[in-house]
């Protein structure tokens, strides 16, 4: 256990609290302040107007579209999330290490060209373009293709939370299962759900924040159909480019609002996890 | 239960863990695999478990060949080096856990359960701890929970991969002692994995010597140590000498046998 | 026939085919169960999602010829697209680095008030959807919003402007240095520092001689994945870029301006383009945590 720099060989107190000072100013600054005028500008126009933009119907179209998306992306990387962190962690096979890239790839994507691969794929220029129009199917500029934008930007988040507390654990536990006569679906819900409970609703916390908050993929798979194919973040930016300020900042404080309750959630759950006994650390960002 | 092994052999990338093993151990035996780390004797182990799967030969309980048959339908009781204790399950649910994933017209009604787990846990000694959680434990009482759980669900085999490899001195003798006298009552069919010399000569009726994937020698305690049959034997076993009966403390078994209904056979 | 060292049937014959040796050599026997169901949905999965369209567009970008591609590629709007991406990630990646650092230092080593509300604070920009930020930031610095207006007074523009693009960008990579940062530098034993105190250094001495190579390699991966980031961030940028061809148009945009006017060659060229960047980006940073952790493991 390593033991803490004594102050006599540590900064001298006036440099420790210039450098604490600087740090203090720079997060106000950079992350305090944002907040503070999203709120003060939301309530500008008074309380009434703040409720008006939320209730207002293109608003509400645009949050039932923002949860549908995120209640069809979560769970299915959720799934899948299990199932590859499942395979990859108790099991030794060839071409694991280039899977681990593969899942990891929507990570380098930068969020526009996200959602350009499935208009290549599905619009009206793309490889299946002429099959769905032959069939009357819309994807592109339509629900389904906001909701496969969605899941590509969200792809790794649960299986990256996954896979290396997963290998931590090893695989001792399940084989005594085993030994015990349990089937493969008892051990899983019984032995090893248990032991990734934390790892996964972090996982899950991130993968529908950022599900929720998606702006560039959807943007391109969109069309910005205002009250059908406009998600919340979408529909921010549509108040905002008619300079409808009051509007826009009020719908962007629900998104604000989510922001918070994730960043809670996120600091709850770690507390909760290292105070598990043998949990391992988990890494939010790569 | 009888256990033969029959022209085992296997390999994991690049070396050869297994070069055709013949084994045979009597129902009732203790048998000790003593060997270096890396001779086998781990892997031949988790083979005659289930747990890691054979190149080649067999293995078979009582003339049955198991090699198409699952570790979870071997019946086999398997305690792990590092315990493998369900972490997030208090002691009494780990013992438990073995009878409560029987399909539902094989399992036993709670109150059996119950009465089955409290009697392994006074039968380890560990009676007041049913509600603990194995990071409250210390590691002697984490093998104890550990051979509870195996013994829980009537198995025809006992395997212990290094059951004491990681506890202190003071405490690796008393454990095996009472191991000693717990095959004694039980009367299962037990193997154990040791790197310990000591270890092996004391506790168990018959040792079988490996290296390098073979067996040296098989042979009561007495016959490997003044008989060696090859220098690996000769050298391995060294200095040891046998492990005298000593008057020093015995750890005590309850004095209730344990009843037939609780271990389906019946006591000595 | 002589049986290889790993015991693996003579190539091609009988015994090489069956199912048995195909599956001591694809993968280590277990007795856990669901391999084949988990493995093969995880690949149909990251299949369809993923590599389908990925390859689709990089297949679709050779159609129109090498020289198709390198015409949309090296347009003069397209490269000033580039610097502006490139020079603005580098910039805003670089400030990064120098806060991000100081961040971790303070939040490790610092005792404060409100020292655990900063350190859930830093992952704000991380949990933020990038179009709230992108209007708050764009009001804040705007020429009548709360720093635009004592910035305007120094002469300083900063809504509108590539400086604002950088303003945007280093907001969004922010995370990323100081969580790469703040793990090494919990682990740090305190004993190295004692020693070069007893040895006579100044404790900056002791700082950049003795602490920051070992944050190096941390600090170097914080810095690509900041860089990363901000190479190919939209939602938070396009409210705030001046968004002015050839001067502060970042790459995504101009990739949603081409789609827009149905020119799918030159977006998909540069959309290709860019991957190629980014994979190549993954892979350095790959490279880089690797080196981190080796040089972790070491200690």
């Amino acid at each position: 256990m390593k033991h803490r720099l004594p102050s006599t060989v540590s900064e001298p107190a006036p440099v420790r609290w210039t450098l604490i000072g600087i740090a203090l100013a720079f997060v106000i600054i950079t992350l305090v302040l944002p907040l503070a005028l999203v709120l003060s500008q939301a309530l500008a126009g008074g309380v009434r107007e703040f409720w008006g933009a939320l209730a207002e119907p293109d608003a509400q179209a645009a949050l039932r579209l923002t949860l549908t998306a995120a209640a069809i992306a979560v769970p299915a990387n959720l799934v899948f999330g299990v199932c590859a962190a499942w395979s990859i962690a108790k099991f030794e096979f060839k071409g694991k290490q280039l899977l681990l890239t593969l899942i990891d790839l929507p990570f380098a994507v930068s969020p526009v060209i996200s959602g350009l691969i499935y208009v290549l794929l599905f619009g009206l220029q793309g490889w299946f373009g002429p099959w769905l129009a032959a069939h009357d199917i819309k994807i592109i500029f339509a629900v389904p293709g906001i909701v496969l934008a969605t899941v590509f930007v969200t792809f790794p988040f649960i299986a990256r939370e996954l896979i290396p507390v997963m290998q931590e654990q090893g695989t001792d536990e399940e084989e005594a299962a085993a030994t015990l006569g349990a089937g493969g679906w008892q051990t899983f819900v019984r032995v090893t759900l248990p032991n990734i409970k934390w790892a996964l609703l972090y996982g899950v916390v991130l993968c529908n924040a950022r599900a929720m908050g998606e702006f560039g993929a959807v943007s391109v798979v969109s069309g910005h159909i205002r009250g059908m194919t406009n998600t919340l973040p979408l529909h921010v930016e549509i108040l905002y480019n008619e300079y409808n300020a009051v509007a826009a900042f009020s719908v962007a404080s629900l998104l604000m609002l989510l922001a918070i309750v994730t960043l809670v959630l996120k600091t709850w759950i770690e507390g909760r996890a290292h105070r598990q006994v043998g949990a391992p650390v988990m890494e939010t960002v790569r | 239960m009888s256990i033969l092994i029959d022209n085992v052999s296997k390999h994991f990338v690049g070396f050869r863990a297994l070069s055709h093993v013949s084994l045979e151990i009597p129902t009732g035996g203790l048998v000790a695999l003593l060997g270096p780390s890396g001779c086998g004797k781990t892997t031949l182990l988790r083979i005659v478990a289930g747990l890691d799967r054979q190149d080649s030969g067999r293995i078979l309980f009582d003339g049955d060949d198991m090699s198409r048959i699952h570790t979870r339908d071997r019946r086999v009781g398997f305690v792990f080096q590092h315990y493998a204790l369900f972490r997030h399950m208090t002691v009494f649910d780990n013992v438990a856990f073995g009878l409560t994933v029987r399909p539902r017209r094989l399992r036993p009604g709670a109150d059996e359960i119950n009465a089955k787990v409290c009697e392994l846990l006074t039968l380890v000694q560990l009676e007041g701890l049913a509600q603990r959680y194995p990071s409250q434990l210390s590691g002697g009482q984490r093998q104890r929970v550990a051979l509870a759980r195996a013994l829980a669900v009537n198995p025809k085999v006992l395997l212990l991969d290094e059951p004491f490899g990681a506890l202190d001195a003071r405490v690796r003798k008393e454990l095996r002692r009472w191991l000693r006298q717990l095959h004694d009552e039980l009367h299962v069919t037990s193997i154990f994995v040791t790197h310990d010399q000591d270890e092996a000569l004391e506790v168990a009726d018959t040792v079988v010597v490996m290296n390098a994937g073979r067996i040296e020698q098989i042979g009561s305690p007495v016959e490997v140590c003044e008989a060696p049959a090859t220098p690996f034997v000769r050298e391995f076993l060294g200095e040891v000498s046998l492990p005298r009966a000593e008057a020093a403390t015995l750890v005590r078994l309850p004095a209730k046998t344990p009843s037939p209904e609780v271990f389906g056979r019946a006591a000595p | 026939m002589t049986q290889s060292l790993t015991g693996a049937p003579p190539l091609l014959s009988r015994a090489y085919f069956t199912r048995d040796a195909w599956r001591g050599r694809f993968r280590r026997d277990s007795v856990l169960p669901g391999f084949g169901l988990t493995l093969g949905f995880t690949v149909c999965y990251l299949s369809l999602i993923v590599l389908l369209p990925l390859s689709a567009t990089v297949i679709k970008s050779t159609h129109f010829g090498v020289e198709a591609f390198w015409a949309a590629v090296s347009l003069p709007r397209v490269l000033a697209a580039y610097r502006v991406s490139f020079l603005c990630a580098l910039v805003a990646a670089l400030l990064n680095l120098v806060f991000g650092l100081l961040l971790a230092w303070v939040l490790t080593r610092y005792e404060f008030i409100g020292r655990r509300l900063v350190d859930a604070l830093i992952d704000l920009p991380f949990a933020l959807p990038t179009a709230v930020a992108g209007i708050a930031l764009t009001a804040l610095y705007a020429p009548k919003g709360w720093l635009g207006q004592t910035l305007t007074t120094w002469g300083i523009k900063v809504a509108f402007t590539p400086l604002g693009i950088v303003v945007a960008l280093a907001f969004i990579g922010l995370p990323f240095v100081v969580r790469t940062v703040q793990p090494v530098l919990e682990g740090l034993d305190a004993g190295f520092e004692e020693a070069a105190a007893t040895l006579g250094a100044t404790r900056w001495q002791t700082f950049t001689r003795v602490i920051l190579p070992t944050l190096l390699p941390a600090l170097l991966t914080g810095f690509a994945l900041a860089f990363a980031r901000g190479l190919g961030e939209y939602g938070s940028v396009i409210f705030i870029a001046g968004n002015m061809p050839m001067k502060s148009e970042i790459v995504p945009l101009l990739i949603i301006t081409k789609l827009e006017q149905y020119d799918y060659v030159g977006a998909t060229a540069i959309a290709v383009a860019m991957l190629v960047i980014s994979f190549v980006l993954l892979l350095v940073i790959n490279l880089l945590q690797a080196w981190t952790r080796r040089a972790e493991q070491r200690r």
